[in-house]
């Protein structure tokens, strides 16, 4: 089937596999290699990226309910001259990430959170990234960085 | 060039430096094996057994060879001979082991759920997997080796023919007679029994392996997700018969490893084998149900542990034995794994007498093998709850009978009992800090309060004074431990022409910041900006010599070898300075990359302009070879002895057993430190990896040998929510075992954490009469040792508590 995706501000028409899920399309057709995979249940949160602005986990979408819709990867969270969001810049800045294998999905995570949660307490950040599992940071830093990352209110765009 | 030199002068060793590393991974630019392209790659999928044991009796590959796609499919039987001997055991830990042959495929007998026994390739994952999903395998279904104890006396044979399910017996009693009598003198002895249960690893990034074949040079390009390039690079070359220099190993970004990549695996194997055979690149990517089956697995052992002690708690003997689980096969370090326990079951504790002894079993399910920490936790967990238990029995406080039998900040380098010697210590220091930062005091009192009152959330304190052995290894010692490579590391460092500078590790970085801190090491003894200084590893075509990372070992070895050849970088420097300024080189001084003669400061040779003059060699010392680098190869003199306490804080609901972890004290000694920010981030992590051990975590297998955990979805790994942040504390003693003064840090969080938090919930409920708890500690098991102390002590309770425990209802 065809379908017609935006991603991070571009628009493309592919024919794909009706069985394709959203991270497969992202991955081996756009070549966005940034979205890893973890899991087969959505469980671990890898792989998430946002969907008309929502976080959703894109092995759980098929390429074809992406048709018609607009898809931010990590590679669409920097501004166009490199600069990196402000809540890449704190997830660095309060070392919340170490392999960094799950960082994309949980910088878009935090980004979809933060949207809903502008000031949110430790307690709120805590519940809503309990959907994006990490096994190194023991979480303590991405907690931290996304309380920095909430300071500031354009943080989120 | 001079410019960055005398910029560099400021120290960043010891400073919170940003990492490096995390630009690339938080754009979504670094690159992971699954990530790479590689024109005409195919796809491997492995069929598994999903018998615990059985006799293979028939590989049909018909139908799979004729799904679309497919390219290739072959049994064990069909790739037999492209082994030039069994999967490799690094560590044979006695001379009568009992190790049985381990291939990539099983040919005739599958031993776990999980066991390959046949292979697809296809031109895309999912058309290898449909294919793999067709392929006929004939099975009879033999008795299997499940529980461990059952195991251990051979009620059933984890592989037909052999004599017994026992891979080996290790002992480690330097006086038994000591021990005797010391057990036999105890005013008070405690005899406890533990279960350390399997653990999935489960590193974020399941395994990937790409091999890339050039048929017609010769030559093959291996990309893996693992720990240990060169290691591999070895051991593919003994296993499948390449030659060793024709293997080029590659780990590009690894995403995260536990000790779960630090070994040899069957894909990596097969897919070489299959792109040999084929002619094609071929390449796999783990699922995680695979992740789970089909990766080594944690812990997985039978404590026993007895002290002996007099009337005020003074410990004089400890005596461990150990039932360990093999699993299927022997993995790498498998069976070596128990030993780096094996000297640390007295803990940080002055203990005249000492007896260990494992016994390491084969069981039909997955096999074990280093996990975070690797026998050091186990031991720790053994003690630090011992410790508990015999506190309790004397009445005293836990973190006073710590006290009264830690080896004292005098006694160092200590010799211990089981015949090591612990570098430096303070552990009563670390202690007071960490009780300091808990209000230890505090929590008594409001424990005492919620005692009083019968409160349904009752609050439970737990201490772990933890010291482990890390920093592996002296080769020496690893020989006398029948382990059969060394432990040394190995560095190179360069100045390029226009005074930037490359570093060459053996170490092999997957989440720990090599990059950053290897700069920072660098920077400071070259006088240049970390910036300026770049970090090139996991190639072994860039790095020829290393022996990876796993063990705590990068700093206190790798990093020691980085500064070493640092050194000689700035010798051979010394002697083109003293030719340029025409002094004696002993009359130059060297600060910050800048040599100046002594009492003549303004005389001076910048490093970077040196190594430009070393590059255009166009007036250089007579007989000195033009550029400068450096390269050292270190073995250490002796393990590192990290140290610290811990203290967990868990409120535990005594009507529906559920435990929450309120507050964690961290208080750690790893020596010297490079970069706190990163100390930090290991701590964190390890911290959270051992509360999991404690609260959630468990590869459970039903009695057929069945996986029951085989996703996200059900092997419990933490999320956010249920973890609290962390309270850290530093104290600082450096190692002289090398010259950064470093320890380690990357397993003592794990090491510390797991007793602590059990100790936590041990310490609410002991007053209701708990006085032990199973791991995990799941609701369910809270709430049936509370209802179990109830009906054994219902007369030393209140009449609070019992209305509160028969409102839970219910029969046992």
């Amino acid at each position: 089937m065809q379908v017609t995706v935006t991603v991070n501000g571009v628009p493309e028409t592919h024919d794909v596999e009706t069985r394709t899920l959203l991270v497969q399309y992202l991955r081996e057709v756009r070549g966005l290699t940034g979205t890893n995979i973890g899991c087969d249940t959505t469980s671990c949160g890898a792989c998430t990226v946002l969907m008309d602005g929502e976080s959703v986990k894109s092995c759980t979408v098929l390429a074809a309910q992406a048709d018609a819709h607009e898809i931010i990867t990590i590679e669409g969270m920097a501004a166009a001259d490199g600069t990196m969001h402000p809540i890449q810049q704190a997830f660095q800045e309060h070392h919340g990430l170490q392999c960094g294998y799950c960082t994309p999905g949980m910088v878009m995570a935090a980004a979809s959170f933060l949207q809903e949660h502008p000031q949110p307490s430790e307690a709120e950040v805590r519940e809503g990234l309990e959907g994006n599992l990490c096994r190194c940071t023991g979480y303590h830093n991405i907690v931290q960085a996304v309380l920095a990352a909430a300071s500031p209110p354009e943080a989120v765009r | 060039m001079s410019a960055t030199a005398t910029e560099g002068a400021t120290r960043v060793v010891g400073t919170r430096m940003l990492r490096r590393e995390d630009p690339a991974l938080l754009s979504g630019e670094a690159r992971f094996v699954h990530d790479l392209v590689v024109p005409g790659a195919l796809h491997m999928a492995v069929v598994r057994s999903p018998f615990a044991h059985a006799r293979v009796t028939g590989v049909d590959l018909g139908a799979a060879r004729a799904m679309p796609g497919v390219v290739a499919a072959f049994s064990g039987a069909d790739l037999a001979g492209e082994w030039a001997a069994p999967m490799p055991c690094a560590w044979p830990v006695t001379a009568d082991m009992q190790s049985p042959a381990h291939y990539p495929l099983a040919v005739d007998e599958a031993c776990y759920v999980g066991d390959g026994v046949a292979v697809v390739v296809a031109t895309s994952p999912a058309a290898a997997a449909d294919a793999a999903a067709v392929v006929d395998v004939a099975y009879e279904e033999l008795p299997a080796a499940v529980d461990l104890e059952a195991a251990a006396s051979d009620a059933a044979a984890a592989h037909l023919g052999a004599p017994t399910n026992r891979a080996y017996t290790w002992e480690l009693d330097p006086d038994p007679s000591a021990v005797a009598a010391a057990f036999a003198g105890a005013a008070v002895t405690v005899s406890e029994r533990y279960v350390q249960q399997r653990l999935v690893p489960a590193a974020m990034e399941p395994r990937g392996v790409c091999v890339v074949p050039q048929p017609f040079g010769g030559e093959v390009t291996v990309y893996s997700a693992t720990q240990i390039p060169h290691i591999l690079r070895t051991m593919l070359g003994m296993t499948a018969g390449v030659p060793e220099e024709r293997i080029r190993v590659v780990a590009p970004s690894v995403g995260g490893g536990f000790g779960s990549k630090l070994d040899v695996y069957a894909e990596e194997l097969l897919c070489l084998a299959l792109a040999r055979r084929l002619r094609r690149p071929v390449r796999w990517t783990e699922e995680r149900t695979e992740a789970a089956q089909a990766t080594i697995q944690g812990r997985g052992q039978i404590q026993e542990i007895e002290l002996a002690a007099t009337a005020d708690g003074r410990i004089q003997a400890v005596r461990a034995r150990i039932v360990a689980d093999m699993g299927a096969y022997l993995q790498l370090v498998t069976p070596g794994v128990p030993l780096l326990g094996a000297f640390l079951y007295h803990g940080v504790y002055d203990v005249p007498a000492y007896s260990f002894s494992c016994v390491g079993v084969f069981t039909n399910k997955t096999p074990t093998d280093a996990y975070r920490g690797a026998g050091r936790p186990e031991a720790t967990y053994a003690i630090e709850r011992a410790v508990d238990t015999l506190a309790r029995t004397l009445g005293q406080d836990p973190a006073e009978i710590r006290r009264r039998n830690f080896i004292g900040a005098d006694q160092f380098p200590y010799a211990s009992v089981a015949g090591l010697t612990f570098d430096s210590g303070n552990y009563e220091g670390a202690l007071d800090v960490a009780l300091g930062l808990a209000d230890y005091s505090g929590l008594r009192e409001e424990q005492g309060r919620r005692r009083r009152t019968g409160t349904r959330m009752q609050l439970g304190v737990g201490l772990s004074c933890y010291v482990e052995m890390c920093g592996l290894a002296p080769s020496r010692v690893l020989a006398s431990l029948n382990y059969v490579a060394g432990g040394w590391e190995a560095a190179t460092v360069r100045m390029l022409p226009t005074g930037k500078v490359q570093v060459v590790t053996g170490s092999s970085p997957h989440g720990q910041g090599h990059e950053t801190s290897w700069s920072m090491l660098v920077a400071d003894k070259l006088g240049v900006a970390p910036d300026d200084v770049d970090v090139l590893h996991s190639d072994t075509a860039i790095s020829p010599f290393g022996l990876d990372t796993y063990g705590s070992r990068s700093l206190s070895v790798g990093g020691t070898a980085i500064v070493m050849a640092a050194d000689r970088v700035i010798e051979k420097a010394r002697l083109l300075a003293a030719h340029q300024l025409e002094v004696a080189p002993e009359d130059l001084e060297y600060e910050g990359g800048r040599f100046s003669v002594r009492g003549s400061a303004s005389r001076a040779a910048e490093l970077g302009a040196l190594a430009f003059a070393a590059f255009v060699a166009h007036d250089l010392p007579e007989g000195m070879e033009p550029n400068l680098e450096g390269s050292a190869t270190y073995d250490p003199v002796n393990f590192t002895f990290p140290f610290g306490t811990h203290v967990a804080v868990v409120e535990v609901d005594t009507e529906t057993g559920r435990v929450e972890l309120s507050r964690y004290v961290a208080v750690d000694d790893c020596g010297n430190q490079v970069n706190p920010l990163i100390v930090d981030g290991q701590v964190h992590g390890g911290i959270a990896q051992g509360v999991a051990q404690a609260l959630w975590e468990e590869a459970a297998y039903d009695e057929a040998g069945n996986l029951l955990t085989t996703s996200l979805a059900d092997y419990l790994v933490p999320a956010a929510s249920e973890l609290p942040s962390f309270t850290l504390g530093r104290t600082v003693t450096p190692s002289p075992s090398n010259p950064l003064g470093a320890k380690g840090i990357g397993e003592a969080g794990t090491i510390a954490s797991t007793p602590a938090v059990v100790n936590a919930v041990v310490d609410a409920l002991a007053h209701l009469g708990v006085t032990s708890m199973e791991m995990p500690v799941t609701p369910e098991r809270v709430w049936r040792a509370v209802r179990g102390a109830a009906g054994q002590s219902q007369v030393e309770q209140s009449q609070i508590e019992q209305s509160q425990i028969s409102t839970t209802g219910g029969g046992a």
